[in-house]
């Protein structure tokens, strides 16, 4: 027998408006939960993106005190712009240099100071340091570092024969110097990542490699590092957006000089800003980047996921 | 030759002696099983002879020669971790092959004993799989052909079982044991499990505080323990405990607990009357008290006991005594009516007692 309800007793209408009323409670509830993080990521960080995407629309700099709109005006002129191209080519090779050698060198001071050593911990405190300073301080210790013929890197070169570099002057070698100081700078706090990420593993896992036979090289390739994905994706999201964004140190030692050879991005974009007071084109540099930054951090966060399943 | 030796093996973690002193022979592809409470140092002896953890003193050797300070991967040693310890990052087949890999085996071989490995231990399904899609039954045996797989000369095994339900237990105990006898090595197992202690061991090792206390066969320390504690830690249920008192009478020796008189048989007597004591503290095996009807009363007395609760087992039942003022357990068949609150006559097979001395806990005999 077929159970027939007559069609005007479902009150279907009502329960629509049920299933709405329980959708915007569930809506509210969890609206309810991120408002803090709201609250500040509203007004300080969400307003001011929309600002700037709106400014790099207009036409600002010192002839026009009154912006008028230009489209995409700003952003054909920085790609016209030649400068801006070497500024692109040169943080780009920054980053990719800086990015693997600093994350590389963190995993392998990781792993020796993670063994039971004696005075490990003055290792792990030595390593660290550089973070702790400053940039800006130690911007001025490497510029004494790079002073020509009196420096630390010359004297220490004057050790096999080769002498009075102008580090800082020379074209060829500025951006690798900076280079090697970004990654002392960094080093040690990602190394900090790497030593928790390597506390957390499983001690077991490794014992039973080194039985099965693994050492040194092997057991890092086959078992470290695979099993530290999760922190590398991590740290290596933190250091290519800590890349992109030096500034600090190309104040005290270049400049961006010479002749941009060692010019990044965002000395470049506050060039545009405070020194041409170019607002737009300003503004059109840092959507730019934020669109760089945002790009980087979510291929990296899709691979989190995926290496998240490796930790235990 | 995969003989196992530690002589006087000690192992200290700062002041406490996890092992302490410890000396023991394994031979060629013997099963010696390893029980004791925990944390007595069962896990660190093997850890000492896989070479994680270095001696404090005492030395080690494997086969003819002294491993002290052979890297643990020159050992040819084995080890199945209390908590497998699996590669979380590789397949079940990688997990297999990884030894193979790095001891440079040839593809077509690792392919060949990964799968041969897997279907000793009915893995063939699961070869793509990684850990954290196994049960927990799975890893067990994903961890056990681990160490399978590469042949070792000796195998160390923490408790390999302990995560299984009961019935793959039993399976698996007996997958091991005929592994056992395939493989012809060495294994050193580790278990709190006395079932799996007395049916797999071809001899029992039992520790306390990193004492070793006794190492014999499973019927040598169930017949003959050393001391109060291994006699206490095997057998389920545990041996009854009684203070007494050891006298001459009539010219033969007579012990006394309680209401319990046992004259002792003139074989053991010889013992008993040199070890010039009169405080004893007697053990017997529930199986070992009777109902009285049961048991030819020659030389036994009956002594009254009332039945405080019965525990049915299927095959027998264990039923908890008192007596005038000690307690008892016996194990007895389910035909002999036994309930509670009711008076139950018992009598102690006097031949199969055991006697202690309450200051050492030594066995007197
Ligand atoms: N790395 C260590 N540092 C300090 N003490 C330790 C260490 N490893 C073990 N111990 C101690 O040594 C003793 C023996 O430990 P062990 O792991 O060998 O016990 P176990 O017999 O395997 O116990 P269980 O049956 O619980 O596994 C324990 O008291 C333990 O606390
Ligand atoms: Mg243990």
């Amino acid at each position: 027998m077929q159970l027939e309800l007559p069609a005007t007793s479902l009150p279907s209408a009502g329960l629509q408006s049920l299933r709405f009323r329980v959708t915007a409670g569930r809506f509210a509830y969890g609206l309810l939960l991120i408002l803090p993080s709201l609250v500040f990521l509203l007004p300080f960080t969400v307003w001011p993106a929309i600002k700037v995407v709106v400014s790099s629309l207009f036409l600002a700099d010192i002839a026009h005190p009154q912006p008028s709109f230009i489209g995409l005006g700003n952003f054909a002129a920085e790609f016209g712009n030649e400068v801006f191209w070497q500024v692109m080519r040169n943080t780009v090779l920054f980053a990719g240099f800086t990015v693997p050698l600093s994350i590389g060198l963190a995993l392998l001071l990781a792993v020796e100071v993670n063994k039971k050593l004696r005075l490990v911990g003055v290792f792990r405190t030595a390593l660290f340091y550089p973070t702790i300073l400053p940039t800006v301080g130690a911007a001025a210790i490497w510029l004494f570092v790079y002073a020509p013929g009196l420096g630390l890197a010359d004297r220490f070169l004057g050790l096999f024969g080769s002498y009075d570099h102008n580090w800082l002057g020379d074209p060829a070698l500025v951006l690798p110097a900076l280079m090697v100081m970004m990654i002392w700078k960094q080093t040690g706090y990602f190394m900090v990542f790497y030593l928790a990420g390597l506390q957390g593993l499983p001690q077991e896992v490794f014992e039973a490699a080194a039985l099965d036979g693994a050492r040194g090289w092997r057991m890092l390739r086959s078992l470290t590092i695979p099993l530290l994905s999760g922190t590398t994706v991590f740290v290596s999201t933190i250091a290519l957006i800590d890349s992109f964004q030096t500034v600090d140190q190309l104040f005290i030692l270049t400049q961006g000089g010479p002749n941009n050879a060692s010019n990044l991005l965002l000395f470049w974009l506050y060039q545009e800003g405070f020194r041409n007071f170019n607002f737009g084109r300003a503004s059109a540099v840092t959507v730019i980047m934020m669109a760089l930054l945002l790009a980087v951090s979510l291929v990296n966060y899709r691979q989190l996921d995926r290496a998240a399943h490796y930790e235990s | 030759m995969a003989r196992v030796v530690l002589d006087r093996v000690t192992k200290k973690f700062g002041e406490v002696a996890a092992v302490n002193d410890v000396s023991l022979t394994v031979f060629d592809r013997e099963f010696l099983v390893l029980v004791g409470p925990s944390g007595c140092g069962k896990s660190t002896i093997l850890r000492l002879v896989a070479g994680l953890e270095d001696v404090s003193s005492g030395e080690i050797r494997v086969g003819d020669g002294l491993v002290n300070d052979v890297a643990p991967k020159d050992r040819d040693i084995a080890m199945v971790f209390q908590n497998y310890a699996l590669y979380p990052h590789m397949s079940v087949f990688d997990n297999l092959a990884f030894s193979l890999k790095l001891r440079r085996v040839p593809k077509q071989q690792i392919r060949q004993r990964v799968q041969q490995t897997a279907a000793t231990l009915g893995l063939e399904g699961l070869l793509e799989r990684k850990p954290k899609q196994l049960s927990g039954g799975q890893r067990q045996r994903v961890a056990l052909g681990r160490a399978i797989v590469r042949e070792p000369q000796v195998f160390l095994m923490d408790e390999p079982l302990s995560n299984l339900d009961a019935q793959l237990r039993v399976q698996t105990r007996a997958e091991l044991i005929k592994l056992h006898r395939r493989l012809e090595a060495t294994v050193i197992y580790v278990t709190h499990d006395q079932v799996e202690a007395m049916t797999m061991g071809s001899r029992i090792a039992v520790m306390r505080d990193g004492v070793l206390q006794q190492m014999d066969t499973p019927t040598g320390l169930y017949d003959r323990p050393a001391n109060m504690f291994v006699a206490g830690f095997i057998g389920s249920p545990s041996m009854n405990f009684l203070s007494g008192r050891l006298e001459r009478h009539n010219g033969s020796l007579q012990v006394t607990a309680g209401d319990l008189v046992l004259d002792l048989p003139p074989e053991r007597a010889a013992g008993a009357d040199s070890a010039n004591t009169q405080e004893v503290v007697v053990g017997v095996r529930p199986e070992d008290v009777q109902p009285a009807a049961s048991l030819v009363p020659n030389g036994h007395r009956p002594i009254n006991a009332s039945v405080d609760v019965v525990e049915h087992m299927g095959n027998e039942k264990f039923v908890y005594l008192s007596l005038a003022n000690a307690s008892l357990v016996a194990r007895i068949d389910v035909s002999c009516p036994a309930s509670a609150g009711e008076n139950l006559p018992v009598v102690v097979d006097a031949g199969k007692i055991h006697l202690f001395h309450p200051a050492t806990e030594e066995a007197i005999f």
